[in-house]
């Protein structure tokens, strides 16, 4: 599992700043809208990204504007690294038509063409196929433009992962695929969802269609920048796709109500001293990149963000019914 | 477990009918083999497996990978050699990466092979709205199955139904979609039987008499209408028929309702627009058409994905909106 250190870095200060921040917002989200989903706030389900962080936030800061993306059930981090605004992701959770699809969506559909993002998914490994199709058409287009993918080391099972893959593959995509493995597959362990010879290495499953491999500490976000920003760079030179396991940890159950029965004992305390928003704020500070009271500065602007988004999500009217037709064709419209 | 006599019951919810179902199968017949994502341990995203591994072992409650097109396949294969798998997904919505799995090769492989092999399956997944979650979590999409011959489906509406319905889909010989109600999963209890029965597939249940019109539903929607039904009377005489399996359709009782009404209101939560309201009106038209006097009503979910919360209550049929419709139909 490579480390920061096996990368060519560029990150300027301002750099590793913005990381940081971007990881600290991610972070404050997700525990606001826990509590607000505790509160009963907040309906349906929620899968939080608190322990993920650094992947999101490293993947984005590895990509440009013109870029895509897909992501998942668990997308709020993606969205929020990618530059969605917080107050309109809330109020798609609340079920808003301020949200980002005017409530239609909730936590785990938020889609937003404008910033390349083609969508959270409901459905494991339904974002894949998609952004395979973003990467043909920046192919077909001439462009350097690169489609990402995340996925969870569960979505490797489907056949939408190997399909994809394989189209990628044999058509020279610039495809990057991040495998999320964050140890488990809803409450399933690796071990029982996959071949032992993919348990030390998921990228295993990149190999016969040619993808390049990658795998690197998923929770160091220095490192996951350094792997990504090869991967793009291959895809944008023409050198086909890739696949890039970040090995991490989600510290929050499954999602919101989960009783978290099989974690190992110690497995998460193990982890938690490796929790990015730890160790990166703690890395910055001792090497002089930022100080405690700018830290904690970002920190306050941070919780002042997230509690107006809440505010605005709280605030915003919910959808009426006739909308419910709307954007269904494109004529609009719809059976009665 | 205590011992149990022919007359022993219990007081179960309709998930816990789920779970009593399976285990009953399970210990009458070795070749029973519950098999999805999470159902070991964990025992389901709604507890419908939970125990079931501590009594009958990881080798007949199977824990997958993510793969429903796999998960699918392989029970056919398993079934046609003899087994009887009972694979769960773990949302109705879920179901689609196997649907090529169920529609192409479970419902076929009996004609294709001239019945040489069989495919006694039985596809278990919830179904239906009502639970605040979004799109693929809510839906209610029985009609793509029903429109497949060579499958069966099945919806219960009652824990009483549940337990028998299962029994009796486990040990069809051929593949049955097996659709739970998840909104009513745990709304109420009903005495079951603690001893595996069977209550037959293809009747549908009149769960209430009544000479003025015939309401017929299924599923989650059998409660609702239950309710609009009563406010009703005295005012209107509603019957309500439970059409309980969906494919092959009870088109006798349909029919023999219809005939002593002469009115009829069909409700689902699917959508409108090729839902099965309209298979249960041909039959009408086709078998009873001159008893006929007023138009049908179809009150139904709307032709559009399942919407989120706060649209869901609009979604979904409910009283009100059931007596609306009885009223329109009584008063043509
Ligand atoms: C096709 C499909 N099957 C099942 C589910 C239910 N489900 C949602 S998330 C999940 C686990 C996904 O595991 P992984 O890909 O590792 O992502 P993680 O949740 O760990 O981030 C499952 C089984 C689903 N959403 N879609
Ligand atoms: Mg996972």
């Amino acid at each position: 599992m490579n480390s920061a250190s096996e990368y060519d870095l560029d990150l300027s200060d301002e750099d590793r700043i913005e990381l940081l921040r971007t990881m600290r917002r991610i972070r404050e989200f997700e525990s606001t809208v826990q509590n607000k989903f505790a509160d009963a706030e907040i309906p349906g389900f929620l899968h939080l990204y608190i322990g993920q962080e650094a992947i999101a936030a490293g993947v984005c800061h590895a990509l440009d504007e013109r870029d895509h993306l897909t992501s998942t059930h668990r997308g709020h981090g993606h969205c929020i690294a990618r530059g969605l605004a917080t107050d309109r992701m809330a109020a798609e959770l609340y079920g808003k038509e301020t949200g980002y699809c005017r409530g239609k969506g909730g936590s785990m559909h938020i889609a937003d063409v404008e910033a390349g993002m083609l969508g959270a998914n409901g459905i494991v490994a339904g974002g894949i196929p998609i952004a395979c199709g973003a990467a043909v058409s920046a192919q077909m287009r001439d462009s350097d433009e690169v489609a990402v993918s995340f996925f969870g080391d569960g979505a490797l099972s489907e056949g939408a992962f190997h399909e994809s893959f394989n189209l990628a593959g044999t058509w020279n995509l610039p495809l990057v695929g991040i495998i999320e493995n964050n140890q488990y597959g809803e409450m399933t362990g690796l071990d029982e969802q996959h071949p032992p010879a993919a348990l030390d290495d998921l990228t295993i499953y990149g190999e016969p269609y040619g993808a390049a491999r990658d795998r690197v500490d998923g929770m160091d976000v220095e490192a996951v920048y350094g792997a990504a920003k090869q991967a793009v760079e291959r895809g944008r030179t023409g050198g086909g796709p890739s696949l890039v396991e970040c090995v991490a940890y989600r510290f929050e159950g499954h999602h919101e109500g989960d009783s978290q029965f099989y974690r190992d004992e110690g497995e998460y305390d193990e982890w938690k001293q490796k929790d990015p928003l730890l160790t990166y704020p703690e890395k910055l500070i001792d090497e002089g990149v930022i100080t405690e009271e700018e830290y904690a500065e970002m920190e306050a602007g941070i919780e002042t963000e997230i509690e107006e988004a809440i505010e605005f999500a709280r605030e915003s009217d919910l959808p009426d019914p006739s909308e419910a037709y709307e954007g269904l064709y494109s004529e609009g419209g719809g059976h009665a | 477990m205590s011992q149990t006599t022919d007359t022993q019951t219990d007081s179960l919810t309709l998930v816990q009918a789920v779970r009593d179902g399976l285990r009953g199968e399970m210990a009458r017949d070795d070749s029973v083999i519950v098999m999805g994502e999470d159902v070991g341990e964990n025992g389901g995203v709604f507890r419908a497996t939970q125990g079931l591994i501590d009594e009958f072992g990881e080798e007949r409650v199977v824990d997958t990978p993510l793969a429903e097109s796999g998960i699918v396949g392989t029970a056919i294969g398993m079934a046609a050699y003899g087994m009887r798998p009972v694979p769960e997904i773990q949302f109705m919505g879920f179901v689609y990466p196997a649907f090529d799995q169920i529609v192409s090769h479970a419902a076929r492989l009996r004609t294709r092979s001239r019945g040489a092999f069989t495919c006694p399956m039985v596809v278990r997944a919830p179904y239906g709205g009502g639970i605040r979650a979004p799109e693929h979590h809510s839906e209610s999409k029985e009609a793509f199955f029903v429109h497949e011959p060579g499958l069966k489906v099945v919806i219960p509406s009652t824990p009483y139904d549940t337990k028998g319905l299962l029994a009796a889909a486990i040990r069809d010989p051929d593949p049955v979609v097996f659709l739970e109600p998840k909104l009513i999963y745990r709304a109420f209890r009903e005495e079951v039987p603690a001893d595996p029965y069977t209550v037959e597939l293809g009747e549908a249940a009149v769960r209430r008499e009544g000479s003025d019109v015939s309401v017929f539903t299924w599923g989650a929607m059998t409660r609702p209408t239950m309710e609009a039904a009563e406010n009703l009377a005295g005012d209107v005489d509603v019957e309500v028929v439970d059409l309980r399996t969906l494919s092959p359709l009870d088109e006798e009782t349909i029919v023999e309702s219809f005939k002593k009404t002469g009115r009829a209101v069909v409700v689902h939560e699917a959508p409108k627009t090729g839902g099965l309201a309209g298979e249960v009106i041909a039959t009408i038209q086709e078998e009873a058409l001159l008893y006929q006097e007023a138009p049908i009503e179809r009150v139904t979910g709307f032709d559009v994905p399942y919407p989120l919360y706060a649209l869901e209550d609009y979604y979904l049929p409910e009283p009100a909106r059931i007596e609306d419709g009885i009223r329109d139909v009584v008063e043509f």
